[in-house]
């Protein structure tokens, strides 16, 4: 996993509500291996036409927004299926931001193991962070993990919150299976005392 | 004397490991079930060089691709679906993970399975890699859904790192009226709370309506708790819940199950525990419910009109009424029961259990569907119980398909889809924008709905339908 310290790039406003994971990406591509790439498949059918040429009017297809690497979204981004090729997905197609209201939980938890950062603030700061995207086409927000905070394009600093332990995974660029592997006498004596008693399960 | 805690609250301490400085808790799991999407979490362990730390607490069963018009690998036509089913073969086999193959009549819909075989008990950490874990909590246990990286943590490691959700209650008191189902229960709730209401939080279902519901109704209410936003629901284990599992394959037995029954019975939420949100439903007011949009929150009573954007609360909500609107092909005002639809889905892990077709077909017989329908049972072993009290014959002689268990028309990963354009009136639990197919429009309901739609060939309430003979 690459780490992530700090990035400074092209936001796009992506306005609505409910973006599902079946819109990031489409079930019928998902029998694909990780590393087949899956930058093209990133939100297909809104940014495709049937014969697969860009689609008018969709966020990423319109310049400068196409080489955005942070994604200003709104509340409840990526709900439903627990399928981390959506987090691929934005993740090949270059992005390592997504901004939003809120999250579906479990894309929430799948993009820290890939070095996407999701970032939660307060639905007026979204919003005026989409407004200025909207507003300046192209302009530029600044993450700084290491701070905690966003900058806007218009210098309005934004703190945000994050996991001391993913903080540091995504710093050092690390996954937790290691850490945990680590643990691994605690985790067997556990199941030894769990066992004893709950001898059916 | 211990504080007052939740069901939820005793199923977290009883499995919490080890804690990190930041808060998050190592968690034991009991049961990990895997279906036929998880090639990339068990090349990803390959990789690392790590084995499955424990095969005996691992369960597999392929349902996502596999084909619903046969049992062998060569039913399933295209190469890619077909090497994702025996990729799983491959894994589970060189791992000794317990899998229930194609030819297995106890193959099904993961979440199906787990409770059929009586492996999902009360006060187990279940997971699984697809959002609809939560079906399990159904059992008094605590389930969810979980990525692909967090699936090869728990083959790696049979634990999993997570922070600790806030407890939720959604109390359901009264008596549902006749004609209204499991599958209205959370519609009506999710229409109520939001597709976010549940974010962050673990639901308990609770109430007279909720402990009135049979097993398979219950695992459809816990089923859509990721419509809501909660990555889990849970029913409280109760004497429906032990005469499910009694005498089930993996159900505890003789001595174990008298020990297992009295840990059960003090799982229960203690009386006087709080929850960091409570809300409450009254079930008489619960009517028979369809979605009209592209999110599970746009659901109302079969009764009511297709909502008329120019009365959402603001500019924001109305622009996405309009677009959910536009997707689907409706008018602002025309009457849901007057939406024709052009074919009808029963099956899924919501909506494809025994009971499910038992009231589906009730509705079906006698009459005949004027529309493209199919039925596809969620195992081999509801297929066959269903074939035993001659389910098939009604479904069949109505004119329904009658199927092999799978996902199938639910998310179409198997080639099940509905064309572009079509209107499907679905037993499963998303109406997302192009779930069931490029294009397709989905209207979510339950299985009496679906049935009662596949006679008219539009959205009916089914209460009429059965009225009017």
């Amino acid at each position: 996993m690459e780490p992530f310290r700090y990035l400074d790039a092209v936001a796009a406003p992506m306005e609505a509500p409910n973006v599902d994971t079946d819109q990031i990406i489409p079930a019928r591509f998902l029998y694909r291996k990780r590393n087949e790439g899956w930058a093209h498949l990133l939100f297909h059918d809104l940014r495709f036409n049937d014969d697969e040429t860009p689609k008018d009017g969709f966020l990423l297809n319109m310049p400068p927004f196409g080489e955005a690497k942070v994604l200003v979204a709104d509340r409840n981004f990526a709900c439903g299926s627990s399928r981390e090729h959506a987090v691929w997905s934005l993740y090949d197609y270059g992005f390592r931001v997504v901004i939003a209201k809120s999250f579906g939980d479990i894309f929430f938890g799948n993009s820290f193991q890939n070095g996407l950062l999701p970032i939660v603030l307060p639905p007026e700061r979204v919003e005026a962070l989409r407004a200025a995207l909207i507003k300046e086409p192209g302009a530029h927000i600044v993450v700084d993990l290491e701070k905690q905070e966003v900058r806007g394009p218009d210098g309005t600093v934004d703190r945000f919150e994050i996991d001391a332990f993913r903080k540091e995974c995504l710093l050092a660029g690390t996954d937790d299976v290691t850490f945990t592997l680590s643990n691994i006498d605690r985790i067997a004596a556990f199941e030894k005392a769990y066992e004893s008693k709950l001898g059916w399960v | 004397m211990t504080a007052p805690a939740t069901l939820f609250d005793k199923i977290w301490a009883a499995h919490a490991i080890l804690s990190r400085p930041d808060g998050a808790t190592l968690l034991h799991i009991d049961r990990h079930l895997v279906h036929d999407g998880a090639s990339n979490a068990f090349r990803t362990l390959k990789e690392k060089g790590l084995a499955v730390r424990r095969p005996d607490r691992t369960f597999a069963t392929p349902d996502h691709y596999v084909s619903t018009l046969g049992r062998t690998l060569s039913s399933i036509n295209d190469p890619n679906r077909r090497g994702m089913v025996e990729d799983l073969e491959t894994h589970t086999r060189e791992s000794n993970v317990k899998m229930f193959g194609l030819s297995d009549r106890r193959q099904g819909i993961v979440h199906v399975v787990g409770p059929e075989q009586g492996l999902s008990q009360p006060g187990m950490v279940i997971v699984c890699g697809d959002s609809h874990t939560a079906t399990h909590g159904a059992m008094g246990a605590l389930a969810f859904g979980v990525g692909a990286s967090e699936v090869s943590h728990v083959l790696a490691t049979q634990t999993l790192w997570q922070r600790k959700p806030k407890n939720m209650r959604v109390t359901v008191d009264g008596t549902l009226a006749p004609g209204v189902v499991a599958k209205d229960v959370i519609l009506a709730i999710i229409a109520k709370i939001s597709a976010m209401g549940g974010t962050g939080h673990v639901i308990e279902y609770a109430g007279s309506a909720i402990r009135g519901l049979s097993i398979e109704g219950r695992l459809t209410v816990c089923n859509m708790s990721i419509e809501a936003g909660a990555r889990a629901g849970m029913v409280a284990p109760d004497d429906t819940t032990f005469a499910y599992l009694h005498g089930r394959p993996y159900a505890p037995k003789g001595a174990d199950w008298d020990k297992a029954l009295a840990l059960w019975r003090t799982l229960p939420t203690d009386e006087g525990a709080t929850f960091d949100r409570e809300v409450h439903l009254d079930a008489a007011e619960i009517a028979p419910m369809v979605t009209w949009g592209t999110s599970p929150e746009a659901a109302a009573p079969i009764t009511d009109r297709v909502p008329d954007p120019k009365d959402a609360a603001d500019a924001f909500r109305r622009d996405n009424m309009e677009r959910a609107l536009a997707y689907m092909d409706l008018k602002p005002g025309m009457p849901l029961s007057e939406i024709a639809v052009d074919r009808v889905f029963i099956g899924s892990c919501t909506n494809s259990r025994i009971e499910d077709l038992r009231a589906a077909a009730k509705v079906v017989k006698g009459r005949h569907t004027t529309i493209p329908a199919m039925v596809v049972p969620g195992s081999g072993l509801v297929k066959a119980q269903a074939e035993a009290e001659g389910l098939d014959a009604i479904f069949k002689s109505a004119g329904f398909e009658w199927r092999e268990a799978g996902c199938s028309m639910c998310v179409g990963m198997n080639g099940d889809l509905v064309a572009p354009g079509e209107r499907c009136a679905s037993t499963s639990n998303r109406n997302f924008v192009g779930r069931q197919g490029k294009g397709a429009r989905t209207h979510l309901v339950s299985p009496t709905m679906a049935a009662a739609a596949a006679v008219t060939g539009k959205l009916t309430d089914v209460r009429q339908l059965m009225a009017n003979g």
